[in-house]
């Protein structure tokens, strides 16, 4: 763990966020889906440690945001501290769920009822943008995984065949490659998405989504492990083991697969970050994931609105949120790649 | 080397002809029916509608359609939009010329800015300038295209410098071709600067990682002890033997920057394949997604056929083992 600090630290870092991600039921105060109408595009709240006498207050507290001026439209919000509300620690809610069922349910942080709390502001239903972004990372980062690994075995199972075998299988696979990577990426997205139906459930449209990119993706992590195994093929100890008369399948489990896992892993960790950015990407131009549930795309995508890009700066939280998780992948990318590096030398 | 030529020609040919099979085959599966939109619309007459029909025999087999399509590819029309009303290549036409503006402008943006960026990483390896470019590479390749784009319009709204979007101020005309001119630098100033940023970062890193192989080599010692100048051999030595990948990468750069500007022109309202395509996709009109898949693999089969001829040009040692 020492040895290699950047590696376990951008590790350690990615695996809490898609904890936090995870658990968004717990660590999001509200619902994703839950609108307050009159309170649409609020600015996040500001969390309060002094009252308006300067007095500290040990347990912080906000304020409630209340419409500048009486009209039907509010052009901005004012706090209005003298309906300050502190901040607790394990909250339990109790919401309506489809109209009757009453729902309980514990969150990490919130306020007491009616008051409420916002801390990136609202959108333009008046939704919460913080349980929206971590519920949106569920939809976001879990793309990207699913079609990362989805790729990924495809690209090994087809960079190994045509790696192992080679002749024609080599042949019509690496054409194939050549064919998908004639085309730039998102452009062979499109072509693949066109053909496909609009209007989609949410889930359906997340699994579409999730083939469409792993489907399309598989030819360079192919032609990469299709490199490695072709010189894993050479060395002695395979050579040997085919000698002994091992099948191919086995020779490929026991000897190829761990000389590319290494390989495949680096790829991996390029993939998804790449992978979440094509999510977000068709999210945003409304082919993706849609609404109401939020994805990181479709929460950027009301910045379409010149009258919100202008105004309302927390709502490119989304967008932001995507800066530090692919500067971690990158870099994980990054150590893992110098570790193989080293393997290769000290071999 | 005739024959190496002839030999890529047809390769790039079948390539051209694999997408086009392909693209016809995906745009097959779609369950739109655009037949039976198109009789709604009353602006369509019947006879045009029959006309259609058997031009592109709409209700035939996959291979009969692919054949007609190839016939009025031969015709210059690429198919029929049905959204449009029209045939395809005027529609594509205008817009293709469009992209290119941009993807060339910013093509020619990023790596003027990436060359002298990067070797001055690579001659100060290690040091202040090395660490900044390493920083910021980092940061803007993280930072996705959609964010870049949309922070600069943010930007250009807030101040007003820059005109929000589009390719002309409406007042714009042909008339007056400098004023002209003038307006479509101003507009394209906020998409190539997002093009260039999100193409900077793989370039700067590229081009510090090329010269810093050659400046290790001997040669470049030995220039030194010749008493050479450090500008003379670095622009002179240094970088012509470093050009090689570079010039690989300038074949791959187009693609990867044709693939950004389709999301900067639909942010930026440039009216270029991007939008487009966009909307083909929304209103299920095969034949425009067709030929926009279509011009962008020629785009970059073209660019890395220029690349190629480029290298050849460039590196002698390729030209010897040919020869």
């Amino acid at each position: 763990m020492i040895q290699n600090p950047k590696l376990w630290l951008s590790a350690v870092a990615l695996a809490l966020i898609h904890l936090v991600v995870i658990g968004a039921g717990l660590f999001a105060p509200y619902d994703p889906t839950e609108q307050n109408r009159d309170l649409s595009m609020a600015p996040p709240m500001r969390i309060h440690f002094f009252d308006s006498r300067g007095r500290f207050h040990f347990r912080p507290f906000v304020c409630p945001w209340v419409a500048e001026a009486e009209r039907a439209i509010p052009s901005g919000y004012v706090e209005d501290c003298n309906k300050a509300s502190p901040l607790r620690l394990l909250v339990r809610r109790v919401t309506m769920r489809d109209g009757n069922t009453l729902k309980a349910s514990w969150h990490l942080f919130g306020v007491d009822a009616p008051a409420q709390i916002f801390l990136m502001g609202t959108d333009d239903y008046g939704r919460d943008l913080f349980s929206r972004l971590l519920y949106g990372g569920q939809t976001s980062l879990g793309a990207g995984l699913l079609a990362a690994g989805l790729s990924l075995s495809l690209g090994l199972l087809l960079g190994c065949v045509a790696g192992y075998f080679g002749a024609w299988a080599d042949d019509v696979i690496m054409r194939g490659a050549e064919l998908f990577m004639a085309l730039p990426w998102i452009y062979l997205l499109f072509a693949v998405r066109a053909f496909l139906p609009l209007h989609l459930g949410t889930r359906q449209a997340f699994i579409l989504l999730i083939s469409v990119i792993g489907l399309t993706g598989w030819a360079r992590p192919a032609r990469i492990i299709r490199g490695v195994v072709l010189s894993a093929r050479q060395r002695g100890y395979v050579l040997a083991a085919r000698g002994f008369g091992a099948s191919s399948v086995s020779i490929i489990r026991r000897h190829i697969l761990p000389e590319v896992s290494s390989v495949a892993l680096t790829q991996a960790a390029l993939l998804v970050p790449q992978y979440i950015l094509a999510e977000v990407t068709f999210s945003f131009l409304g082919l993706g994931v849609g609404e109401p549930e939020p994805s990181w795309g479709n929460m950027l995508a009301s910045l379409q609105t010149y009258s919100v890009l202008e105004g309302h700066w927390w709502m490119f939280a989304s967008g932001i949120a995507l800066v530090p998780i692919f500067l971690l992948f990158y870099s994980f990318a990054d150590s893992l790649q110098g570790r193989l590096q080293l393997l290769d030398l000290s071999r | 080397m005739i024959s190496a030529v002839i030999s890529r020609l047809a390769q790039t040919f079948l390539l051209i002809f694999g997408v086009s099979v392909l693209a016809f085959l995906l745009i097959d599966l779609a369950p739109g029916k655009y037949l039976e939109e198109m009789r709604l619309n009353p602006q369509i007459s019947q006879r045009t509608l029959a006309a259609i029909r058997t031009e592109y025999g709409l209700d035939r087999p996959l291979t009969v359609r692919y054949a007609l399509w190839l016939r009025s590819v031969a015709r210059g029309e690429l198919g029929f939009s049905f959204a449009y009303n029209s045939p395809v290549w005027p529609l594509l036409k205008t817009r293709a010329l469009n992209t290119l503006i941009l993807s060339v402008t910013a093509l020619l943006c990023s790596w003027l800015i990436a060359i002298p960026a990067g070797i001055l990483a690579a001659v100060r390896v290690g040091r202040w300038p090395d660490r900044i470019s390493a920083v910021s590479t980092a940061f803007l390749l993280a930072t996705p295209d959609v964010l870049v784009g949309l922070v600069l319009l943010a930007f250009a709204l807030h101040t007003g410098w820059f005109p929000s979007g589009g390719m002309h101020a409406p007042a714009s005309t042909e008339t007056d071709w400098l004023a002209h001119v003038k307006d479509l630098l101003v507009h394209l100033v906020l998409p190539v600067t997002a093009l260039t940023l999100g193409a900077l970062p793989v370039l700067v890193r590229h081009v510090r990682s090329a010269m810093l192989d050659v400046l290790t080599s001997p040669f470049i010692l030995a220039t030194r002890g010749h008493g050479i100048s450090r500008a003379r051999m670095l622009f002179r030595h240094a970088l012509p033997a470093a050009a090689n990948p570079l010039i690989s990468l300038l074949g791959v750069s187009i693609g990867t920057l044709l693939s950004a500007s389709l999301l900067i022109e639909v942010i930026m309202g440039w009216p270029g394949v991007g939008p487009m395509l966009l909307q083909a996709v929304l209103e299920r009109d095969p034949y425009l997604v067709i030929a926009a898949i279509m011009f962008s693999t020629l785009f970059l089969i073209a660019g890395n056929l220029m690349a190629d001829t480029l290298l050849y040009v460039v590196d002698p040692r390729i030209r010897r083992t040919e020869s």
